[in-house]
């Protein structure tokens, strides 16, 4: 196995922690939805951290490992149409995948105050946060550009 | 860098995608199980839950993943070859174990939630669940460690 065998391997691995991830998010975004108790939004936190984590570790392994293969296979060039391409799509999903986190966020801080002010019971000031469209919305979008990023490193246009 | 990756028919790019597709959404499935169950603290809803991000992702995952891996594996002409390379067999392993893996978890778990559901317990056995699927993980990683150094 060469050096760049070990490179790709570490860029899809990523890549595939990066994926999961937002296939996470998706999960918690369908459980938060009919959440309406401080207790059970306070308990999805340590789920969102470990997707927090898997999308810090995809995001930082995809780009580093990704520019470090284009700039050691000869084939490839970082300046080519679809490498180019990837990097854009990459930063339209981290920063609207970091706008959803934003907006998740609300919820969390809301439940925190209810908690901290012994309000335990159903709450729909609590609900309508949790059902935030413009997180549904921003989650879409950077799956949706992690979706283009696949097709682009499938079918490489231009390479 | 694997020369079959650099010269890759378009043809085979569609089967690729789909085979991808599959293992994003295994892992994931996985993955989401794993952390839900992981954080539930024997909250009944998100025992629930995890257990059905296995029945919902994971499960359709693992049959996207493989039909695309059977279409990839025949466009590739892997059919007509003796002797495959390491890094299909590792691949083949992994994938048949994980299908039994996959079988035991969801069956675990199902009996676990219908349990649950009649109180009669069934933590246990959605705790195997739980580490089934973290195993699954695991397995998952390596499995893509494979098909993209292609080790042999």
């Amino acid at each position: 196995m060469s050096w760049d065998d070990w490179l790709l391997a570490f860029h899809l691995i990523s890549a595939a922690a990066y994926g999961s991830a937002i296939i996470l998010f998706w999960a918690l975004i369908v459980a938060i939805r009919n959440t309406d108790t401080a207790d059970q939004t306070l308990r999805m936190a340590p789920m969102v951290k470990v997707g927090t984590i898997f999308v810090g570790i995809g995001a930082a392994g995809t780009i580093i490992f990704g520019i470090w293969l284009a700039l050691s296979v000869r084939n490839y060039d970082i300046w080519d149409g679809w490498i180019i391409a990837a990097i854009v799509l990459w930063a339209i999903a981290g920063a609207t995948g970091g706008r959803a986190g934003k907006e998740y966020e609300r919820p969390m801080h809301k439940a925190q105050e209810l908690q901290s002010a012994g309000q335990s019971g159903a709450n729909s000031e609590l609900l309508a946060v949790n059902r935030t469209q413009a997180g549904v919305l921003f989650h879409a979008l950077a799956t949706l550009a992690f979706v283009l990023i696949v097709i682009d490193m499938v079918w490489k246009p231009g390479a | 860098m694997s020369t079959l990756a650099l010269i890759r028919p378009d043809s085979w790019n569609f089967p690729l995608f789909v085979h991808i597709v599959g293992a994003v959404l295994f892992a994931g499935g996985v993955l989401t199980c794993a952390t839900i169950l992981g954080f539930a603290r024997g909250d009944a809803r998100f025992l629930r839950f995890g257990y059905w991000a296995l029945v919902a992702v994971a499960l359709p995952g693992y049959i996207v993943l493989r039909v695309g891996a059977e279409w990839i594996y025949s466009k590739e002409g892997w059919d007509d070859v003796d002797n495959t390379p390491n890094w299909l067999d590792i691949g083949y392993i992994i994938a048949d174990a994980g299908a039994l893996l996959l079988l035991i978890a969801l069956i675990t778990g199902g009996v676990g939630v219908y349990r649950m559901r009649d109180g009669k317990g069934g933590a246990g056995l959605l705790k195997v669940t739980l580490v089934l699927a973290e195993v699954m993980f695991l397995a998952s990683v390596v499995a893509v460690w494979a098909m993209a150094a292609k080790p042999g």
